[in-house]
């Protein structure tokens, strides 16, 4: 048994494409079926699972995430079968984190419960606001009493769990975000996933955004005093980022996202899934397909994968870089190292002296200031 | 061989939109010239970029045989001329080559500029003029009220106008008639010694070096020697042909015929514009007058964004040279930008469309400096100085004094729009010469510093008039003034691609005009860019770019890295669009837009 991968851990990602309805804001795929036939998807997830384990074996899970789409919709009993699955085919960590995004509306905190008892030890619920004026313009299902209300089932019923907000929304005020946010904090919660809202262009806010008929944006400067309020509020109460739009008690942290963020290996199940895979010393990039029916067709097949393409030393840097920067902790130099890559000294010197990152003998880390930048930051570091 | 009685020589003056070019695919199309299934519109603009532009930059000729209503045969040699300013003297050299012109006029838009430019032109070659009025198919169309502006404006006879829809062909027999019947005849003697006109050439890749020829006296043949009397080169010829408007050979050009011969000439250069051909024995006595040379007016640096295509942009530009001896290039190397070539053009339109036959033609990727005209500079030591670029500026303690080039514009405007016509050109530091009008609209002539004009005089001047006004110019020698170079330092470093001469007075207003202007080009950085205009030591004007508050993606999981990957390689990409000065990267349009004047 070997612990993968190197220092990056290794984890299983389960996509669930199906929602109840589709939000403006989301570019995830994810679709509104009429029916689902959980059966099919389960003999097609276990197909997929199989054929994994038979390339991986002997792998130490750390982290198995159901996400989506909407995977509270999903038959606990059906979860339970995956987790199951996964547990035969390969060892998994004593203190393995399983995590599943919920919804929190009534129908879902129902089955809580029974999640748990398939197994799942985290969830995530996607609270998005404390605002029902809001949470009807970003298209949620649900209000805010059932959102509170979700948090407090979500701590009765699991260990851990997290929450997710959008902010810099329409007509959105900076004491508005400061009063929401201040109140979310005040149920002393462990984690908490706080976004700002994106307009993505395939999105029914991006066409209505590209048509100008999504008014009341908060301006790049509004949206950066809130990101800077919103950092100020967490640190307060005690709830520091580890990462650009995640934050945490320190055993809180999300183990699974940690494994992207630290280049880790991750197994990619359902539609649209991808992967980070190292075999035989080669580290493939592998994607499936976005359509729910090709998508289980091809599972039920054999095999799901759209295509798998070896990384070149220059992929797995960028993308190390571009992925670690993101992390409080910082950039591990020495695996950089290892894997064949190098910061031009010069830039980092520039960057040091701007105050955007501190470097010490073992890590690049960006500070709280050039974590505003940090596209750009990614940018100078990469791109000569 | 077409006897002299036979033939008929003309060109076409216009203004741009005037629809000269419809006129002549018109004519070409009604005899038969070119089968209605070759037909495609603007046939003799060659060059995808006249198409797209809608110009005419090379005269083309264009061979067209006609049967008269006197049932006799006829051969109407056409050459059809560049309306732009820039191209002026293509137009006057063309005009000597033939007899007579039709002045086409929108009979919905009246004369314009350049119809009175291109005319003037054509009555100093003595033409015969035939006025036609053309769109007469618009309901906008007012032929009466043009026919007595052309005889008010230009002082021609306008009585007999031909009216015409060149879209639709009304008119288009008349017009074919009366280039028989009212342009003259050329003369010429068929047994005197050779005497013919090079009116144009240019490179074609199969046959190289193609002359235009007019012969004036004598007859050319296929195999005969012939000598280029002002280099006393001599060439075998190689093949003659007239236009059809494709090369088709013939056997010989004789007396007031236009057509084509090669010879075995390697470059464009080798053959003067207006030197007289004749046979390298039994020539003749004497020289046709010949042309002035063109000169260039407009200066810049052209440099590829790439450094390592600078080998690549060193070939294209001497092959465009093989075929446009107008424009002139020399090696130029810039502390920013690093090697490129300083080129001289006609003006704005010819550096354009040069620069765009570079980037489209040939692939490479420019940054084009700021234009410059050509100062004379006095030293105190009676030395002059012509000075192309700015950053060459002479220790100003050894400067007496510096003078510019200064032009003659004439701009035909509305009334509604005059106001903002002489504001636009006092604001350019324009002397007011004249003001008149015909019917609704005013003539206005200014003495402007060329300085002023070469950049975006014309845009600004199509903008506060919506694009009703029409303009034309011609150099009108040098004057001093006070004049000094502005240097522009982002992030405290100069900027020499970004210097520029400019009148004292004009100083301030021009550099706050420029670092605000850069201030919206420049994309903010993560450190804060003072961006300053200085003139010698002295900071005139400044702006501070802010840093970047935020740039960062909110959300990014495994399922992201693929993409957020392939972008930062595309922008890796994007990031050649870029220069880099110090620690600040300024992309490369903002070079020719930080010198554009939106006030």
């Amino acid at each position: 048994m070997r612990d993968d991968w190197q220092a990056g851990g290794f984890g299983i990602y389960v996509h669930w494409p199906f929602c109840q309805s589709k939000c403006p804001y989301c570019d995830f795929n994810s679709h509104v079926a009429a029916a689902v036939d959980q059966r099919a998807w389960a003999r097609a997830f276990v197909s997929e699972l199989r054929r994994y384990a038979r390339e991986t074996p002997q792998r130490i899970v750390n982290s198995i995430f159901f996400g989506g789409g909407t995977p509270s919709l999903m038959d606990p009993a059906l979860i339970e079968t995956l987790i199951a699955c996964i547990a035969e085919h390969w060892p998994l960590a004593r203190d393995v984190e399983i995590t599943l995004e919920a919804n929190p509306t009534s129908i879902e905190l129902g089955k809580f419960k029974d999640f748990r008892a398939a197994g799942v030890n985290r969830v995530s619920v996607g609270i998005q606001a404390l605002n029902d004026n809001d949470l009807r313009r970003l298209g949620r299902l649900h209000s805010t009493a059932e959102a509170l209300h979700a948090i407090e089932i979500a701590r009765a019923v699991f260990l851990r769990s997290s929450f997710d907000l959008i902010y810099a929304r329409q007509d959105q005020s900076l004491s508005a975000w400061e009063a929401e946010l201040s109140q979310a904090l005040a149920l002393d919660l462990d984690h908490l996933s706080v976004y700002q809202l994106t307009i993505e262009p395939d999105t029914a806010f991006g066409r209505l955004h590209q048509a100008h008929r999504l008014p009341g944006l908060p301006s790049d400067d509004l949206a950066a005093d809130m990101y800077q309020l919103t950092q100020d509020l967490c640190k307060s109460a005690n709830l520091p980022a580890y990462e650009v739009s995640n934050h945490a008690r320190p055993w809180a942290q999300a183990r699974h996202n940690l494994l992207y963020w630290r280049s880790g290996d991750y197994i990619g199940i359902g539609p649209g899934a991808h992967g980070r895979l190292t075999v035989d010393d080669t580290r493939y990039s592998i994607d499936t397909d976005l359509s729910p029916d090709i998508w289980l067709e091809k599972a039920t097949r054999g095999n799901a994968e759209h295509s798998r393409v070896p990384l070149d030393t220059a992929d797995r840097v960028t993308e190390f870089v571009m992925m670690g920067l993101r992390l409080s902790e910082g950039l591990d130099l020495l695996r950089l190292k290892q894997m064949g890559g190098a910061l031009i000294e010069e830039k980092v010197a520039n960057l040091v002296d701007l105050g955007l990152v501190t470097r010490s003998e073992s890590h690049l880390t960006v500070s709280a200031h050039g974590r505003m930048v940090l596209n750009s930051i990614t940018r100078e570091l990469l791109v000569d | 061989m077409t006897d002299l009685a036979h033939i008929r020589n003309f060109s076409i003056v216009a203004h741009i939109d005037h629809g000269k070019s419809t006129l002549a695919d018109r004519l070409i199309q009604s005899t038969g010239t070119v089968a209605a299934r070759d037909m495609e519109a603007q046939l003799l603009d060659t060059m995808d970029i006249e198409r797209e532009r809608g110009i005419t930059i090379k005269a083309n000729t264009v061979r067209i045989e006609y049967e008269a209503r006197d049932g006799q045969q006829y051969v109407l040699n056409l050459i059809d001329t560049p309306g732009h300013v820039d191209f002026a003297y293509e137009v006057s050299r063309s005009m000597r080559a033939v007899e007579g012109s039709l002045l086409v006029v929108d009979s919905t838009q009246g004369v314009e500029a350049q119809t009175l430019a291109n005319v003037y032109q054509a009555l100093d070659a003595d033409h015969e003029i035939v006025p036609v009025l053309n769109k007469i198919d618009l309901p906008a169309s007012e032929p009466d009220r043009v026919a007595e502006q052309i005889e008010d404006v230009i002082g021609i006879d306008a009585s007999d106008a031909i009216h015409v829809s060149a879209k639709t062909g009304v008119g288009i027999p008349e017009v074919l008639e009366a280039i028989v019947a009212r342009l003259p005849a050329p003369s010429g003697e068929r047994d005197a010694p050779l005497k013919a006109m090079l009116v144009d050439s240019w490179y074609d890749a199969y046959l190289g070096v193609v002359v235009l020829v007019r012969v004036i006296d004598g007859v050319l043949k296929k195999g005969d020697r012939i000598r280029m009397m002002n280099t006393n080169a001599v060439y075998p010829v190689d093949r003659i042909g007239v236009f059809r408007p494709q090369m088709d050979p013939v056997t010989e050009l004789g007396p007031g015929e236009i057509g084509f011969l090669t010879a075995s000439i390697k470059r464009v250069a080798d053959t003067a514009v207006g030197d007289t051909i004749t046979h390298e024995k039994h020539g003749c006595a004497e020289a046709l007058p010949g042309f002035a040379p063109s000169q260039p007016v407009v200066f810049c640096g052209l440099f590829p964004v790439d450094s390592a295509e600078f080998e690549d942009l060193r070939d294209a530009i001497a092959k465009l040279s093989l075929n446009d001896a107008s424009f002139s290039t020399e090696m130029e190397t810039s502390a920013a930008l690093g090697f490129g070539f300083r080129c001289g053009f006609l003006g704005l339109l010819h550096l354009e469309v040069i620069r765009d036959r570079l980037e489209r033609e040939y692939g490479i990727d420019l940054i084009t400096t700021a234009p410059s005209v050509i100062y004379q500079i006095h030293m105190r030591n009676g030395q002059v100085i012509e000075m192309h670029n700015p950053a060459d500026m002479p220790d100003l303690t050894h400067v007496d004094h510096i003078e510019e080039p200064r032009i003659k514009a004439t701009i035909l405007v509305p009334d509604e729009f005059l106001g903002d016509v002489l504001r636009l050109c006092q604001d350019r530091r324009g002397l007011q010469i004249d003001l008149t009008y015909a019917g609704s609209r005013a003539m206005v002539v200014y003495d402007l510093p060329l300085n002023e004009v070469v950049f975006d005089f014309y845009d600004r001047l199509k903008s506060v008039t919506k694009g009703y006004a029409s303009f034309d110019y011609q150099m009108a020698g040098y004057r001093a003034d006070s004049l000094v170079k502005m240097q522009i330092l982002v992030n405290d470093e100069p900027v020499d691609a970004l210097s520029t001469m400019v009148h004292r007075d004009r100083a301030e207003v021009r550099g706050r005009a420029m670092v605000e202007k850069l201030k919206r080009l420049i994309p903010q950085h993560m450190f804060k860019i003072p961006i300053q205009a200085a003139i010698g030591g002295r900071i005139i004007a400044r702006e501070t770019l802010s840093a970047l508050r935020k740039d960062v993606t909110a959300k990014c999981y495994g399922g992201d890295a693929t993409r957020k990957r392939k972008l930062l390689d595309k922008q890796k990409k994007g990031k050649k669009k870029m220069r880099q000065f110090g620690k600040v990267e300024i992309p490369q349009s903002a070079f020719i837009s930080a010198l554009k004047m939106d006030d």
